[in-house]
């Protein structure tokens, strides 16, 4: 009772949501009942037993996709009352497409038919006797495992060509080369000095005195003022 | 009274009673943190410290508590009302809500659940939208800026996170963070995976935006950051809420590293004192390392910061979890193997 109650639940809220994302007037808000449709799906998700599958969504959609998602419609500079203007004009092409795309989906509903032993395998995730995680491991990386490489190399294939299309060797900008910085030697030293002696005590004098012409250099007074070196900088 | 627990309303008074058990010792926990971090940088730069309110400052939190509670709640004009309060609410709300898998001693967690340390990497990773929200509903320059560094930062900082748990789980071989405690019985993981430890301590500092990596409330340039415009007790959730993630993180590395309840030699001196205390021992070491790399560094540049997570710590973790996957398979240590 109490599950059916929570799906009724997840399932009003996630459609209420995926409602709002398309009709909501600021994009930034759109973004937020997204997250909030996939948190639902999520919730889905747990009452099937899926708790992996639920929480990979979290983590993958929601934590790492939509917070780009959401950095990008945040710096998007597009007047979105301009982009709505035309949907007078617009909706009757829209709505055309939208009945035969309804009319397709109905017509193939009404064809449909559920193999034999579907029943058995509907809301049953897992083999009995193992968790959803090692199940799913088990198909991804033990049985598939060669599909599973080959789609992570298109990936990649992918990335690499969107960073090589974007990526432009700029001489015009600064860059800081570590390495380089660490490695150079001469005119920076590293110099200890005993604890409390302060700099006087290995021969630097802070601020540098220049001695006035013709007379001889004065000598910093030390005795007692140990302390005082270390604010010698401030004067 | 067994049966009166067995029916949904038992469960739910249960479940409840067990949520207050650690949700009050947590609250009382942040706020005390605040006093040992005030108490801690002072030592440390030879200060003494808050030491009016109370024997040694010790009520000086509730001393602030109560300062916030009085101060008007300023809501800037411009500002999206709703996201602007509901932003310290999120944030404050996903700390909390972390600390439902967390085992404080064998069997002492609220939801022994098969996919504990994913439902911890997932709270940990939605933090991100209450700094996120504030700073796009703020209406404000500095905390959009503050608000944008923060998404990229954690963001970033969450894929090296993400390795240094998985090579942690390969030598577990399972999702349960009683598990992953008990998988440390012998040996804490500290010692096989020492790199694993740092990389996953500064990535901890970097996802709760502390020094060095506090950029996204840097005020030399930003004034406040995310926070600029926030006031009066909706400051005081986004505050409590960023101690309250660092005691998160701490548990955390306590149960993926330093073995839990665990003591550190199973002979006499230690075994007398239970697990619970040595889960808190642990987690208030962590948290005066958090302090003291405070008191220690000064920040990070942003660039440094985005390098040192994608161009050091990724590969770094990338080829560790490698070596791991590879010492383990070979010597046959795999756990479940058949």
């Amino acid at each position: 009772m109490i599950a059916a109650a929570a799906f009724y639940l997840f399932a009003a809220v996630l459609i209420a949501a995926a409602v709002m994302v398309v009709t909501s007037r600021n994009p930034v808000h759109s973004v937020l009942f997204l997250i909030l449709a996939f948190f639902n799906a999520a919730a889905l998700f747990l009452l099937a037993g899926a708790e992996f599958l639920a929480m990979i969504l979290v983590i993958v959609y929601v934590g790492a996709v939509a917070v780009l998602f959401l950095f990008v419609v945040m710096m998007l500079d597009v007047d979105f009352a301009k982009l709505r203007e035309g949907f007078q004009r617009y909706a009757p092409v829209g709505g055309v497409v939208g009945a035969i795309l309804l009319l397709e989906l109905l017509l193939v509903f009404g064809t449909w038919q559920f193999a034999s032993d579907a029943a058995g395998f509907r809301l049953n995730p897992a083999p009995a006797g193992v968790d959803n995680t090692r199940a799913l491991g088990r198909i991804l990386y033990t049985d598939f495992v060669w599909l599973f490489q080959l789609s992570g190399l298109i990936l990649l294939v992918a990335m690499i060509g969107a960073i090589v299309l974007t990526l432009r060797g700029k001489t015009s900008t600064k860059r800081q080369d570590i390495a380089k910085q660490v490695a150079r030697s001469g005119s920076v030293n590293l110099r200890q000095p005993a604890l409390g002696a302060g700099l006087g005590a290995i021969g630097i004098e802070r601020p540098p005195v220049e001695p006035p012409p013709g007379e001889k250099p004065r000598q910093v007074e030390h005795a007692g003022h140990g302390h005082d070196h270390g604010h010698g900088g401030h004067h | 009274m067994e049966a009166f627990l067995a029916t949904p309303v038992g469960v739910l008074a249960l479940t409840v009673a067990q949520a207050m058990a650690l949700l009050v010792p947590l609250l009382i926990g942040v706020a005390y943190l605040t006093w040992a971090e005030r108490k801690v940088l002072a030592a440390m730069q030879l200060r003494k410290g808050p030491n009016v309110v109370g024997p040694f400052g010790l009520l000086q939190p509730f001393a602030d508590a109560i300062k916030m509670l009085m101060k008007e709640t300023i809501i800037p004009a411009g500002a999206s009302r709703v996201l602007f309060i509901l932003a310290p609410m999120i944030t404050f709300m996903l700390a909390m809500l972390a600390w439902a898998v967390i085992p404080v001693n064998d069997g002492w967690a609220i939801a022994d659940i098969n996919v504990g340390i994913l439902y911890l990497f997932a709270i940990s990773s939605l933090g991100v939208y209450g700094i996120i929200i504030a700073g796009w509903a703020s209406n404000s320059k500095y905390a959009f800026l503050g608000a944008l560094r923060s998404a990229a930062q954690m963001v970033s900082y969450e894929v090296s996170m993400g390795f240094v748990i998985v090579t942690v789980l390969l030598c577990v071989g399972s999702l349960n963070l009683t598990e992953i405690v008990r998988a440390q019985a012998d040996m804490w993981f500290i010692i096989p995976l020492f790199p694993m430890f740092v990389i996953m301590f500064i990535s901890a500092l970097a996802e709760t935006n502390r020094a060095p990596f506090d950029l996204p409330e840097g005020e030399s340039e930003l004034v406040a950051g995310f926070f600029v415009e926030y006031s009066s007790m909706s400051f005081a959730l986004f505050f409590l809420g960023e101690y309250a993630n660092m005691i998160l993180m701490s548990a955390l590395i306590t149960i993926l590293f330093l073995g839990g309840w665990y003591a550190p030699f199973d002979i006499a001196p230690f075994t007398w004192i239970p697990g619970p205390m040595w889960f808190v021992f642990k987690i208030c070491f962590c948290l005066f390392v958090f302090i003291w790399v405070r008191a220690t560094f000064p920040r990070y540049r942003y660039d440094q910061l985005m390098r040192l997570g994608w161009k050091v710590f990724l590969p770094f973790s990338l080829v560790w979890l490698v070596i791991t996957a590879a010492a383990l398979k070979l010597f046959g240590w795999l756990p479940g193997a058949v």
